[in-house]
């Protein structure tokens, strides 16, 4: 649908549109900003996220990449010290391994070690794979790697909205974005702002209220954090739950505040939870806050191995929302029988549908 | 088909020109003998890769380059640097970690780059700078600048994977780019023979461009003249749109990988290697050739000499009066 046909239309996209939409607006403003993909010109387009942008751009705008990521990460790294803006993408995490010495060594480096002459302005989308047995190279979500690394930004949308705007602001920053992007978010739907409005890169989003708990979720947890907030409030357990949105830089002040008033804190982030977004948040929380602490915080994370691909064994691998309930419930002190029959209420909900596609709830719209 | 001939273009080397490169040599080997010099005061206080012995291929190829085109380099980067016009005061400053330095201190040796002569980025990493470098001819295509881009590596980033990944991007999209592989034979203290298969042919490494889509070049690395006029061809090519080039240089490093000293005594090289290629010495025979030319008399060079050691002399003195770095200035800088 062409973007003139959209506006006319309710503005309820799904995260992968909304992506196409601001990477087309943001190339019509700025002749400088430019795609590179491996398969960025392709029908699929990147799971429609760069969709009809080569028609419209061109193949000097809109680039098929060959199967060098490495190399051609270094490529836009010295067009960005160039003046250029690229925007690369990545169809899983996985392949991005393959470009972590120039990330790491060059993109996030160089503005610091030119005493801050230097500029490399580049987005690097990055899309976690989940369900239909993806596997172990396939599904990885490896956001710790590079919110390890100082001089690099790290970014994960869980909404439409945000998908937008947040790559708008990626796109404005005059450093190197690592934008991370779960497969099962790209269905989330919601309202999106047919302005190409930049969202700064600058923190987290409370998205419900309460005295009881205080939870942080990244990416697509936030959508199951959601579903086990509203349950858990319909049982009068109320959460202050943010949506971290922004890895690094870490701006943890507002969480750090909740924790002082609910004396409680859970993270639910798609990563491992060993050496994890979650570890991180706890020890800087526990550092500022120890004092109001009322009980252990709690990590929900990824377990100590690969994710398998057979079904069976990867049903137990993802943390579901019936988890979520569980540990928050256990955090503040729940009496067993009421955790129990949310999380069965939720997990009979949930096994309605086959654990490796998304559940229809998260779609949307948001 | 790509047009591999380069016999069609000819570059000749004016007599001005012959004797700038000499200059610009000498320079480069008084400048690196003066660090050599002082490194054991131990107040550059950071790793040095000299390149003593292969300053005809630094001079050689950024002579035939504008100021705005684009080199990047590597960990030996001094007379890559110095030899495109990056500023000398602010080499010695960053080698000393004072804050005038091109980096302000935060690079050190390996870091060097200056925006104003066209020296994008040195790069410690080995081969991690040649697709920089590519990105940067990527630039002037899109942009549809006239400038050229200029990759720097040797014969071990030869080897390296990225490297190769670099330049088939630059054939793939005719890029004005040129890939300068400065063979001295050795990565560290490994010579080439232990990490690489003997190849057919007088220059087995331009398979490399052919596989690529480059136009071959290759030069006498410690011939100036040779290698300034195939960089020259090279240029031209890139220049009009007939995209990228591979120039060979088949050069020798006199000194230790990292630091200042011989190190000759560890047996590493054959007996006798170090003396024949002295024998060769691009400084030296380029003044034997001007001498014997007549283009260089004994005042004239003189003059060179005490117009660069003046120059030496008050870099290192600015180094040393400079300030280092605060402290509290660690933390700025890491985000744009």
């Amino acid at each position: 649908m062409p973007d003139a046909a959209r506006q006319s239309a309710p503005r309820i996209l799904d995260a992968a549109d909304a992506i196409r939409e601001g990477t087309a607006q943001a190339m019509r403003a700025d002749e400088r900003v430019f795609v590179m993909g491996e398969g960025a010109t392709d029908p699929k387009g990147v799971f429609g996220t760069t969709t009809g942008l080569v028609q419209e751009f061109g193949t000097d705008r809109v680039m098929e990449m060959p199967v060098a990521e490495n190399g051609w990460t270094g490529v836009a790294i010295g067009a960005a010290l160039c003046g250029q803006r690229p925007i690369l993408v990545h169809q899983r995490v996985e392949f991005s391994l393959l470009a972590m010495e120039q990330l790491v060594n060059n993109a996030a480096k160089i503005h610091y070690v030119s005493g801050g002459r230097h500029r490399a302005p580049l987005v690097v989308r990055l899309v976690v794979g989940r369900g239909w047995g993806q596997g172990p190279a396939h599904s990885q979500s490896l956001e710790a790697l590079f919110a390890h690394i100082p001089g690099l930004k790290v970014a994960m949308p869980s909404s439409a909205a945000d998908a937008k705007g947040l790559l708008l602001g990626a796109v404005q920053d005059d450093g190197p974005v690592i934008l991370i992007e779960h497969r099962w978010v790209h269905y989330a739907r919601g309202h999106v702002d047919p302005e190409p409005i930049a969202m700064p890169l600058d923190g987290p989003r409370q998205l419900r209220s309460g005295d009881d708990c205080t939870v942080v979720s990244t990416s697509y947890m936030t959508l199951e954090a959601l579903q086990a907030a509203d349950a858990l409030a319909a049982a009068g357990c109320n959460v202050d739950l943010f949506d971290l949105r922004v890895l690094r830089p870490l701006k943890l002040d507002a969480i750090v505040a909740s924790v002082r008033r609910t004396g409680r804190l859970v993270t639910v982030d798609t990563g491992h939870a060993t050496y994890g977004i979650g570890a991180e948040i706890v020890a800087r929380v526990t550092a500022e806050a120890f004092s109001s602490l009322r009980a252990a915080p709690q990590r929900i994370g990824l377990p100590e191995h690969p994710t398998p691909s057979a079904r069976t064994l990867a049903e137990a691998y993802y943390p579901r929302s019936p988890k979520i309930v569980a540990t928050i419930g256990d955090v503040v002190g729940m009496p067993k029988a009421a955790i129990d029959e949310i999380v069965h209420r939720l997990a009979a909900e949930r096994d309605a549908v086959p654990l490796d596609i998304p559940h229809p709830s998260f779609k949307g719209p948001f | 088909m790509t047009d591999t001939t380069t016999t069609t273009l000819s570059v000749v080397t004016d007599e001005p020109t012959r004797l700038e490169l000499f200059r610009s040599m000498l320079r480069i080997r008084r400048i690196e003998e003066e660090i050599a010099r002082r490194y054991g005061e131990q107040r550059m206080r950071c790793p040095v890769h000299l390149s003593v012995g292969q300053e005809a291929a630094a001079v050689g190829t950024c002579s035939a380059l504008r100021p705005t085109d684009q080199i990047v380099s590597t960990h030996r980067c001094h007379g890559h640097y110095l030899a495109k016009g990056g500023d000398l005061r602010a080499m010695i400053a960053e080698l000393y970690g004072k804050a005038t330095g091109c980096c302000g201190g935060r690079g050190g040796s390996m870091h060097l780059f200056d925006p104003a002569a066209g020296v994008l980025a040195s790069v410690p990493i080995v081969g991690s700078n040649v697709p920089i470098g590519v990105g940067a001819a990527l630039t002037a295509k899109q942009r549809r600048r006239p400038d050229v881009a200029v990759a720097f590596f040797g014969d071990g980033a030869f080897e390296e994977g990225v490297v190769h990944e670099a330049a088939n991007f630059a054939g793939c999209h005719r890029l004005p780019m040129i890939f300068v592989l400065e063979n001295n034979l050795y990565s560290v203290y490994t010579p080439v023979d232990q990490r690489q298969p003997a190849r057919a042919g007088e220059q087995p490494m331009a398979g490399f461009a052919q596989t690529h889509g480059l136009a071959a070049e290759h030069a006498d690395g410690n011939d100036v003249v040779a290698v300034h006029e195939a960089m020259g061809r090279a240029v031209v090519r890139a220049r009009r749109g007939d995209g990228p080039s591979l120039l060979v240089v088949d050069t020798y490093r006199f000194l230790e990988h990292c630091g200042a000293s011989d190190d000759d005594h560890l047996g590493y090289r054959p007996v006798g290697e170090l003396a024949t290629w002295r024998d060769r010495c691009p400084v030296a025979g380029t003044r034997a050739a001007l001498r014997d030319a007549g283009l260089l008399d004994v005042a004239t060079e003189l003059a060179m000499e005490s117009a660069i050691v003046r120059e030496i002399d008050e870099a290192f003195a600015a180094a040393d009066a400079a300030p280092y770095p605060a402290a509290h200035t660690a933390m700025e800088a890491v985000h744009a």
